[in-house]
């Protein structure tokens, strides 16, 4: 491109300002979790340590936290890819007379923001006696995780060629042979892809085990590691922050390896390119 | 395609049944935790339900009592505006235009330098809310890294504070709309990155030989190029601004004095503090009914193929 040298520059200096504002609140967790003495503010620790982390697995509250939200997400991520390449399925391949209002709905539903339903959902769970159940809460993020995961799975379903199908089904293969030899293998990157958004999604998400969940036992780490900072935040500096890197690690393993599945390009979860 | 259109007819009919055997499963799971909390939310805006005290034994329709109480309510009026703020501020200005101005000037940079500062972008969108609540409460905290780096560059600069400030409590909106873009640009840079890098060089480069300048280039051709991603990334990001209560929540709790306190936190306050589940819900079909409205635009606008 035609662009000055002065602008590059320019761009450069001021991308590499951006970045560092950008990693500086993480690197203080990252510093701070190592620290013997960590204090508010970034600085150099006084002298490294695995203590913070060694107290923070050591706890067995915790680590039964993050065993509630490994299967909690764990489950809900599973059921959410077979339900959603179920559901993809037909809307790729057949024509049915709804599809069209089927898939808008979805698309709808997709952008709505689910904060605004958790209130009702709390109700429904009073009225179904689902309060303080585990299951129905997973049940629940399936849902909410739901419009999403179809959304994708029909455009990675709808980039596998039919052809493949089609000449399966010459070959004499039954449409479930077709699908599970000739269709499936192709969609792993995409079931993958489902999967991980569908996993980081809701271990990150605070809010609903937060409302529809009451007893301290049953409660997964976003809300234990919520519980702690108030306790303890602002005093142990160190365990906060040895904590919320062990919790944050999980997605960001799962996002670099998400990251390689995606390699077409980041286009709303393929949605602009139709 | 003829053969497909000759026994159209009776083909759509198996086509249904079959569609409709392998949508089962979704549709059951998004009947109940979707549609039927949805209904529920018109219905129970139109009572008098509430977690305890006597109105908790007798559930009564009160029309719309819990309607008319909010638009005597100051604080929904104030609610309202303070989303408004927040998303406007957080997301159109900050996030989207943030993210585009970091695409903008990561185009046709060396890969490794762009991979570089996308990470540490990407970083901060990866962090789940609840731990960017913390490591922002920290980092603007009285005696956190932000105060500590003014503090020490006060005393050569007259102009920057020369005194800790109480972030949180003195400019808390501020400090959660700063929070929020920080969380929430890369998913604009990475946006924009797609649809910046699908522009052919020669366009541009075309502009500027026949001697326009390089900002007219960029307002007359490459944001208009781009315009479908920006009013899509814009509608999206409005979408998922609204609905942030997490991050408000683990940094300011609505407070102080409800300067934060936006629709999802008052919602929150209504329905779970104060165990009014009626006048929650009523509030949440106002959050309901904006996300719809934007939420239909974004689909007017996507010009998806289905």
């Amino acid at each position: 491109m035609n662009v000055s040298k002065t602008e590059k520059t320019i761009h450069h200096i001021v991308l590499v300002i951006v970045a560092l504002l950008f990693v500086l609140p993480l690197i203080w967790m990252l510093v701070a979790s190592v620290d013997t003495n960590a204090i508010q503010s970034l600085k150099i620790p006084d002298e490294l340590t695995m203590e913070n982390y060694l107290s923070i697995i050591q706890d067995p509250a915790i680590v039964r936290s993050f065993g509630i939200g490994l299967l909690l997400s764990g489950g809900q991520s599973i059921i959410v890819v077979i339900i959603a390449v179920l559901a993809a399925y037909p809307l790729s391949r057949y024509r049915a007379s709804y599809k069209k209002p089927f898939l808008y709905t979805i698309l709808f539903l997709t952008s709505l923001p689910i904060t605004a339903v958790i209130v009702p959902v709390f109700q429904l769970f009073l009225l179904l006696r689902f309060e303080d159940n585990l299951i129905a809460v997973m049940f629940f993020l399936i849902g909410s995780a739901l419009p999403y995961a179809i959304w994708m799975m029909k455009n990675f379903m709808d980039s596998v060629p039919i052809e493949l199908e089609e000449s399966a089904w010459v070959d004499g293969a039954s449409v479930a042979t077709g699908l599970r030899k000739v269709v499936a293998p192709l969609m792993v990157p995409g079931m993958f892809t489902v999967l991980i958004f569908t996993y980081t999604g809701s271990w990150g998400n605070f809010f609903v085990p937060f409302i529809l969940l009451s007893s301290q036992d049953k409660m997964p780490a976003s809300v234990t590691i919520f519980q702690f900072f108030g306790n303890y935040g602002l005093i142990q500096y160190g365990r906060l922050a040895a904590f919320s890197v062990l919790y944050t690690m999980p997605v960001v393993i799962l996002y670099y390896i998400a990251q390689r599945y995606m390699s077409a390009g980041f286009s709303f979860g393929g949605a602009t390119k139709g | 395609m003829a053969s497909y259109a000759a026994d159209k007819k009776h083909k759509r009919l198996s086509d249904n049944t079959k569609t409709s055997i392998f949508l089962s499963p979704a549709f059951v799971v998004l009947a109940i935790f979707f549609l039927v909390p949805m209904v529920l939310t018109i219905v129970i805006a139109f009572t008098n339900l509430a977690l305890t005290g006597s109105q908790a034994q007798q559930l009564q329709f009160v029309g719309f009592d819990n309607f008319v109480r909010m638009f005597n309510d100051n604080q929904l009026y104030s609610s309202i505006i303070l989303t408004l703020i927040f998303v406007f501020f957080s997301a159109i200005l900050g996030q989207c235009l943030m993210g585009f101005i970091i695409a903008f000037m990561m185009k046709g940079k060396n890969s490794t330098f762009r991979r570089i500062i996308g990470i540490a972008v990407i970083a901060a969108w990866v962090t789940p809310e609840v731990v960017v609540g913390f490591a922002w409460t920290i980092f603007l905290g009285d005696s956190g890294t932000v105060n500590n780096v003014l503090t020490f560059l006060g005393q050569y600069l007259p102009f920057l504070p020369q005194e800790p400030v109480a972030w949180l409590f003195q400019y808390p909106m501020v400090s959660v709309v700063v929070a929020n873009i920080w969380r929430g640009t890369a998913f604009s840079m990475m946006a924009f990155q797609t649809a910046l890098d699908d522009i052919p060089t020669e366009v541009e480069e075309a502009a500027i030989m026949d001697g326009a300048s390089r900002w007219k280039s960029v307002w007359n051709i490459t944001i208009p190029m781009v315009k479908g991603t920006i009013v899509t990334n814009l509608l999206l990001v409005t979408l998922q601004t609204l609905g942030v209560f997490t991050l408000i929540y683990t940094m300011t709790g609505g407070g102080p004095s409800g300067s934060t306190m936006t629709l999802p936190v008052y919602m929150y306050q209504q329905a779970f503090v104060s165990f009014q589940l009626g006048y929650g819900t009523a509030i949440s079909l106002v959050l309901l009914l904006i996300g719809a409205i934007f939420s239909l635009f974004y689909i007017k606008f996507l010009k998806v193929k289905i």
